[in-house]
């Protein structure tokens, strides 16, 4: 069953027409990702062919719908015209909209954000995240499809080469869905939204959740952890040597004074029974031990 | 980017926030100069992006000019928890009747903004939150519907202002989060906002962070980068495009993707526990890793005086390995006898194995391939030591 995207997903692309929406589109194409057209403001009643396949172009989200019956959409839109495809995406009450794009200003996702939250009808994932894979029924984003194939095991990543990492260890086993949630301050579906789907999927037996300094998403995830989840889970946090006060490449990877550590992060998560891993290597060995019994 | 205290109170008057006359000046010369200009008592202040400089001897009132010449002497130069005192602000004297709090950030929990307002001011605003929590008003903002006159009123309200300063505050609330939203902040904070004795509200002290993914609508705010307090290595590598943190170890890193840099740079640490060693540096090269970036990338780590081994640690998504062995072997060629150090990469991911072929084929002296990346962490650790 997976989570959040399965094969009955239909796929638009905004920002179809930039090279890398194009790219990408080919690259989710090729894997059998369901893309049902393209949504570029101004360039609507075009076609593009990719992949062999014609996909129209659409000028908004709400005719795209209209046309093609698409229930999610992947955002490849650069940083300046992010904000208004994704409110687009949200007035047209599309249920999942996965935005790619990394450097949207944060006062922007902070608007697309509680515009999607007071509509009730969008799951925003991301920004500045890799987009999500259920291996074998869909792919939307930029995640590599050929690192492993189905398998039991959920993963929740900020990261996505860590993602990657993660899938590659633990390829033997095969994983239902692997999200990438970004690294921004402020995404739309946190740890703690994926770590409750996956505890409600039957198809998912044990999770995976990496996170890395910055805010205290962790923590939180670790007593929603304590509270909701019972099925086993490992972790792996990144950024011990981190120092006070810098950017660490995403825009939310910063620890601020005492807060955001990765120290902190081990510890609350350790206090919930989690397993955390030193190492990618340990974290996907502590898994494996699990799903060896 | 943090501002200093001096760009801070430029920001509020230019967008109608209450301040005092100040200047900033980088000699005692210029800060007696200011102060001439200005009259009677001023404030010497260092401009510094830390706390706790009041504390440190940081800031001394002087008397007239040729007393802040004094003061701004002892005050310049002074090492205040690691950071050289470049600049003084001279500000304009008030005499203080109460002292008052004010801020707008990015609440990360929350997912959107917060404002938090106090009658308690002048110190750090932790303290206040947990010793007189009911004087704290913390109130989210919903950034699509801003912040109303009613609702200022109510924060100020909340936040136990005396009922003769309600009204100017409620008007620099609005004037401040007129001024966050304009500049794309995620952090202004006003510590303290004061009422003089003849009953104006001041900003007298401010913090303000911007977006640094706003910055194209933003060109202006390049005028307040601190050229002059930056690593030089950072600087160069943000010339170039790079996403590069200098820190204090032996063992360059580059990779690919911020997570996977910053666990490279953790497994580098406990590897390096054995020989004495520390990552050097942070540095993200991002998706295409070409030829060009990889060899601004190694010519930044090779450049840094500290580093005695570099560890190239890449799992390729949608960088295809054979990219990046191409890189780095006409990276060395670019480099030719600037490359000294000995090299440690470890490759995986997509089209990994023409990716390693490659470097083989090359057989660069000082290149060396392990397949994971805990054995390359503790080469490139073992390496260093030397």
């Amino acid at each position: 069953m997976a989570i959040f995207i399965n094969k009955n997903s239909k796929v638009l692309v905004q920002g179809m027409t930039g090279s890398e929406g194009t790219k990408h589109t080919g690259r989710m194409l090729k894997y059998g990702t369901n893309i049902v057209g393209g949504v570029t403001p101004g360039k609507g009643g075009q076609s593009v062919e990719i992949e062999g396949k014609s996909l129209p172009v659409f000028n908004t989200v709400a005719e795209a719908i209209a046309a093609t019956g698409a229930n999610a959409s992947v955002v490849f839109v650069p940083p300046k015209f992010a904000k208004a495809a994704v409110m687009d995406a949200i007035d047209a009450a599309l249920p999942l909209v996965v935005v790619i794009t990394e450097g949207i200003p944060v006062h922007d996702a902070a608007a697309f954000y509680a515009h999607a939250v007071s509509k009730g009808s969008t799951r925003l994932i991301g920004p500045n995240c890799p987009g999500l894979i259920s291996p074998g029924q869909s792919n939307i984003g930029i995640i590599p499809g050929d690192i492993t194939g189905p398998g039991r095991i959920g993963l929740v990543s900020k990261s996505g080469t860590l993602t990657y990492q993660m899938m590659f260890e633990l390829r033997d086993f095969g994983f239902s869905t692997a999200v990438g949630i970004g690294g921004d301050p402020i995404i739309g579906t946190t740890h703690i939204d994926c770590l409750r789907a996956f505890q409600d999927d039957p198809d998912t037996d044990a999770i995976v959740m990496i996170g890395e300094i910055g805010g205290d998403a962790e923590e939180r995830a670790a007593a929603f952890i304590s509270e909701y989840v019972t099925k086993p889970v490992v972790g792996y946090v990144a950024g011990f040597t981190a120092p006070e006060g810098k950017t660490m490449g995403h825009a939310g990877a910063i620890v601020s004074g005492s807060s955001g550590t990765a120290e902190a992060k081990k510890v609350a998560l350790e206090a919930a029974g989690v397993k955390v891993g030193k190492t990618p290597s340990e974290t996907a060995s502590l898994m494996r031990a699990i799903l060896n019994g | 980017m943090d501002l200093f205290e001096y760009q801070a109170r430029d920001l509020f008057e230019a967008h109608n926030i209450p301040v005092l006359a100040g200047a900033v000046a980088s000699t005692a010369h210029d800060a007696e100069r200011a102060a001439a200009v200005m009259g009677g008592k001023v404030v010497v202040k260092a401009q510094v992006k830390v706390g706790g400089r009041g504390k440190a001897g940081g800031v001394k009132l002087a008397e007239n000019a040729a007393d802040a010449k004094v003061k701004a002497e002892a005050i310049l130069g002074m090492d205040i928890k690691g950071h050289i005192v470049h600049q003084v602000m001279i500000a304009q004297a008030a005499p203080i009747a109460e002292e008052y709090y004010m801020a707008i950030l990015l609440d990360r929990a929350n997912r959107n903004f917060l404002v938090m307002a106090s009658v308690a001011g002048g110190m750090e605003i932790e303290e206040v939150a947990h010793t007189q929590p009911e004087k704290l008003a913390r109130v989210g903002i919903d950034p699509n519907s801003g912040i109303s006159r009613e609702q200022a009123l109510a924060i100020v309200k909340a936040g136990q202002f005396p009922d003769l300063v309600v009204n100017d505050v409620a008007d620099v609330l609005l004037s401040l989060w007129a001024a966050f939203v304009a500049e794309d902040a995620t952090l202004m904070e006003i510590n303290p906002l004061v009422k003089t004795e003849d009953g104006r509200i001041i900003a007298l002290d401010g913090k303000v962070t911007l977006d640094d993914n706003a910055e194209f609508r933003h060109p202006s705010h390049e005028l307040l980068v601190d050229h002059a307090s930056a690593n030089p290595l950072e600087a160069a590598a943000k010339e170039k495009g790079l996403n590069y943190v200098k820190l204090d170890g032996e063992v360059g890193i580059i990779g690919n993707g911020a997570g996977l840099v910053m666990s490279t740079l953790d497994v580098v640490a406990y590897a390096g526990e054995k020989y004495g060693v520390k990552p050097a540096n942070f540095l993200d090269i991002g998706g295409g890793a070409s030829a060009q970036v990889m060899a601004d990338g190694l010519s930044i780590i090779l450049g840094d005086t500290d580093v005695r081994s570099v560890f190239v640690n890449v799992f390729g998504g949608i960088t295809a390995c054979d990219a990046v062995a191409n890189g780095i072997v006409q990276a060395l060629a670019m480099l030719g006898d600037k490359a000294t150090k000995p090299i440690v990469v470890r490759l995986d991911g997509n089209n990994v194995l023409e990716g390693r072929r490659i470097l083989n084929e090359a057989a660069h002296p000082l290149v060396q391939q392990l397949d994971t990346m805990d054995g390359a962490a503790a080469k490139a650790a073992e390496l260093a030591a030397k």
